[in-house]
């Protein structure tokens, strides 16, 4: 275990426990207006007595808490976090400073436009890269994340197909598909029917021709797939498609192994999200926030949702007149201090970067593949580009599954991969290294791999009681769900 | 590692793409930037923007100060660079921090249970008639038009295409608060919610009890929204409300031109398993220590599919952080004072201007312009580097002559009289507080 040993970690209180009666930790400026009753402006009856049990704590008990609560977590600044589709590359810290800049961060939404010019310059900037990049005609940067991404590009095909005069009743989704594809096209108000991927990993053409009929609206897939397969039959995919008055939609959560190479424009793609959370190394945050701007072809503009941006000359301004557009699915413009923190990566990295940055992610993802594949089982061969599933076939016949083995993984000072996922391949290892892992942390991950390999040979029963090294031991998730807790109340 | 993968170059590992998909020439994107270049650059976009002017904007977007802690937690990389807590053993920091945000959430508006966050309030909306649909099995949502302009926006967005029919209810043109004639006139038994919010777009708080009676006697549920949080600071808990979809922006999350922010869904305990979204739960490890884990997973995406409550899976853990540290920096005290300095400064303003409605407000207030128009008064507040109030009259036609003003902790006494002034009345005299040559 050449990665970790022990240290101290502090015990740390809820805030709620912390507290104490008078404690403060903020300042306020003297009023410089006279004070108001609130029950004679509001009504007494609309005014609140104390807040039960909210935090009282001074400012250092403040800080303290925090930090300590931080060092329980596992973090990209700690070491590789293989999580397969989520892309956790490291998070440039210059990203955060001009997200921050002041002219920038307090920018309100309403401000006149004249003197908003800078924010949607920035906006315009990275629309014009993502269509560069995407090989598609128009983008909206509106949606917040790549699920709302998702949501957006299958609200346009229906407006689309509405428009044409028949909305149709069917997504067609891959068994590989992300879990978030079906339960979009359910809330956009589509049935979903799954197509099996065929034996080697990627879409069934064959399949797919049969199921294409005048009651499919879509086609959503991942490309390169959650196996990490490139889809080699796309064009033919998006033929069929496009025979039958259907469309293709692109979950662009795997764009990170196609930046500089390929472009879902060149390739048949009528519409896709990107999370710029995943191939545009904004901070994932613990969970969010995320950006998942959608790209389509010229046919679906009309339906963008409101408002567009528009170059008037010189000047940028809010297009509202659009007619046939879907609506707004959020507020305001959209995660702006997320775009301007995937724009200043792509300024980073120039064109010639980016492509760099898809074939070191792609090169690091087959150096994981040669170096394990003697120890665990690789259910499909196919070349795989950013990422490698694995599944715990072996270490299953000694009754230690693919959770176990990421438990374990822990001890070693690495983030588990994903488990189990993709749900095509049964016991899924996930694994996914990004560009920004060296040679020397990769060769780090894949030796404590096969360490654990020889010890579920071993003893295991201690690979599968892990994590040992950590200040919480395996977490009880299923009592967790029994008896559900969800607040913290006074004993 | 190109001899351990059998490749000569890396573009080798890419030769089974077939001829058709690929690129074939280089990105047409300008080289790479140093990092002084990129931070020339932002600054040179920030140059473009408003720089140094006082704002009256509030319309769910508030300037309110940030405490400095706020980012000095979210800086640190264990939180910053860490991804959704699934791997419990070794995320309890920001588990943890999830739930104390849930339960303060809880605290603030008297609900049983809420959610680890929403892309935003306006989004929050949509998923909060969703699950009133849910529980009650009925279609129809009835929405206030004093609810945010472009939330009802997004409603729509959201409702068309599933078939739930939207319909609104106005608002008393004298009092500025829901007419509630209207909403018993359009309440029927097939109506799964009403949507109201509080305070208002207009800044009025809604008699929430009364909203609550006529949704209840209805069967449908009342759901209550929030723009500005820190109103909870002062105002009662919205306690009748069945779901409270809310906006934490205001709590230490700058304006940044519209997001991200931080939307919230707490609700009472019978509708636990409708809820959308992350939830954190308390559980122990195998030593029997308290520990932190994602609970009711069997509600999301990622194991239900298509029959999720919602498609939500990234959404805002460290917006919501941040919102945790400034509940944290404020506590219980605090919270208090910053609604009361903010009620103390809406009210001074709308002193020295003509407020349009008569109904209780909290830091905004609809303010009539006379004698000029509302982009005439702005025009001449930004010669003097002020940004004025949100005229009002592309979201409500009736409302044309009027503008939505709003005043902050973060609004000066002089920077209000020159408001004031630009409305064409003379400041009326009002004595000096003590401090007040402090902020000068």
């Amino acid at each position: 275990m050449s990665k970790v040993r022990s240290h101290i970690s502090q015990n740390e209180a809820l805030l709620f426990e912390r507290s104490s009666p008078g404690k403060k930790a903020y300042q306020l400026p003297a009023l410089d207006v006279p004070e108001v009753d609130a029950a004679a402006v509001v009504g007494a009856e609309n005014v609140r007595g104390e807040i039960e049990g909210f935090p009282e704590v001074s400012e250092v008990e403040a800080i303290r808490h925090f930090t300590r609560l931080s060092t329980w977590n596992y973090a990209i600044d700690h070491g590789m976090y293989p999580l397969g589709s989520c892309t956790m590359k490291y998070n440039p810290r210059i990203n955060e400073l001009v997200a921050r800049i002041e002219g920038l961060a307090w920018a309100h939404p309403y401000q006149p436009e004249t003197l908003a010019q800078g924010c949607m310059r920035v906006m315009e900037r990275v629309e014009n890269a993502l269509l560069e990049i995407t090989g598609m005609d128009a983008v909206t940067l509106q949606p917040a994340a790549g699920a709302h991404g998702e949501l957006t590009g299958i609200l346009l095909i229906r407006a689309l197909l509405e428009k044409k005069g028949n909305p149709r009743k069917k997504i067609l989704i891959p068994d590989s598909a992300h879990g978030t594809n079906p339960a979009t096209a359910a809330i956009a108000g589509y049935a979903v029917e799954n197509i099996r991927s065929s034996e080697t990993g990627v879409l069934d053409v064959s399949a797919l021709e049969q199921l294409v009929t005048e009651d499919v609206a879509a086609l959503m897939v991942t490309n390169p797939n959650t196996l990490g397969v490139f889809e080699e039959n796309i064009i033919h995919a998006a033929e069929i498609l496009h025979n039958k008055g259907a469309m293709l939609y692109m979950d662009g959560a795997n764009m990170n192994a196609l930046v500089g190479i390929a472009r879902p424009g060149d390739f048949g793609v009528d519409v896709m999200h990107l999370n710029l959370h995943k191939t545009f190394s904004t901070p994932h945050g613990g969970g969010g926030p995320g950006a998942g701007p959608v790209a389509v072809k010229k046919v679906l503009e009309p339906f963008l949702p409101l408002p567009r941006l528009k170059r008037l000359g010189k000047r940028l301004a809010w297009d509202y007149k659009r007619k046939n557009s879907i609506g707004r699915v959020r507020a305001f413009y959209g995660n702006f201090g997320v775009l301007v923190r995937a724009l200043s990566y792509i300024l980073a990295h120039g064109g010639p970067g980016l492509r760099n940055a898809t074939l070191d992610a792609v090169l690091n993802a087959n150096y994981i593949r040669k170096g394990l594949e003697p120890y665990y089982d690789l259910p499909y061969k196919s070349p795989n580009m950013h990422e490698v599933v694995f599944s715990d076939d072996r270490q299953a016949t000694l009754g230690v599954r693919t959770g176990d083995l990421a438990k374990r993984l822990i001890d070693y000072g690495f983030h588990p991969y994903t488990v189990s996922f993709p749900l095509i391949v049964h016991g899924a290892l996930m694994i996914e290294p990004t560009e920004t892992e060296s040679k020397r942390e990769l060769d780090e991950f894949i030796e404590a791999m096969i360490a654990i390999a020889r010890e579920v040979e071993t003893d295991p029963q201690m690979v599968k009681n892990a994590p040992y090294g950590t200040r919480t031991s395996r977490v009880d998730e299923v009592a967790a769900a029994r008896k559900p807790v969800l607040r913290w109340k006074p004993a | 590692m190109l001899e351990a993968c059998g490749v000569g170059s890396a573009e080798e590992l890419f030769a089974h793409l077939p001829e058709a998909v690929r690129l074939n020439r280089p990105l047409a994107l300008e080289p790479g930037l140093s990092e002084y270049e990129i931070v020339d650059y932002f600054r040179a976009r920030a140059a473009e923007n408003a720089n140094g002017y006082a704002s009256f904007l509030g319309a769910g977007v508030y300037n309110h100060y940030r405490p400095v802690l706020v980012d000095t937690v979210v800086a640190r990389g264990e939180f910053l660079t860490s991804y959704t807590p699934y791997q419990a053993e070794i995320s309890q920091g920001t588990l943890t921090a999830i739930f104390e945000f849930q339960t303060m959430l809880c605290q603030l508006t008297g609900m049983d249970v809420a959610n680890a966050s929403m892309y935003d309030g306006s989004t929050a909306v949509p998923e909060a008639a969703m699950m009133a649909v849910r529980a009650t099995g009925k279609g129809r949502v009835l929405v206030a038009k004093s609810l945010h302009p472009e939330y009802r926006e997004v409603l729509r967005t959201y409702a068309k295409y599933q078939g739930m029919p939207v319909e609104e209810f106005g608002y008393l043109p004298e009092a500025g608060g829901i007419d509630f004639e209207d909403l018993e006139r359009k309440m029927d038994g097939l109506t799964a919610a009403v949507i109201v919010q509080s305070p208002n777009f207009f800044g009025i708080v809604e008699q929430l009890k009364t909203a609550a009676g006529i949704a209840h006697r209805h069967g449908a549920l009342l759901v209550v929204v929030f723009t500005e949080a820190v109103a909870l600071g002062l105002l009662a808990p919205p306690t009748d409300a069945d779901i409270v979809a809310g906006e934490l922006q205001s709590f230490a999350i700058s304006p940044s031109y519209g997001g991200p922010f931080a939307g919230i869904i707490a609700t009472k305990e019978k509708l636990i398993r409708q809820v959308p979204g992350r939830l954190v739960g308390q559980t122990v490890d195998s030593k029997g220590n308290r520990a932190f884990c994602l609970t009711l997973a069997t509600r999301e995406q990622h194991i239900r599919r298509e029959k999720a409550t919602s498609n939500i899976c990234t959404n805002q853990a460290l917006i919501a952080l941040m919102a945790t540290v400034f509940m944290t920096v404020y506590g219980k005290q605090g919270l208090r004072e910053l609604a009361a300095q903010n009620l103390a400064k809406a009210h001074y303003l709308a002193g020295q201007v003509q407020p349009r409605f008569t109904g209780g407000f909290f830091n905004e207030f609809v303010a009539r312009a006379e004698g000029k128009s509302p982009d005439e008064i702005n025009k001449a507040l930004l010669k003097k580097k002020i940004v004025g109030g949100l005229p009002l009259g592309r979201f409500y036609p009736e409302l044309a002559d009027c503008m939505l003003l709003c005043a902050t902790e973060m609004s000066r006494r002089g920077e209000m009289d020159a408001v004031a002034a630009a409305f064409g009345h003379a400041v009326t005299e009002v004595p000096e507080q003590p401090g007040a040559e402090v902020l000068a």
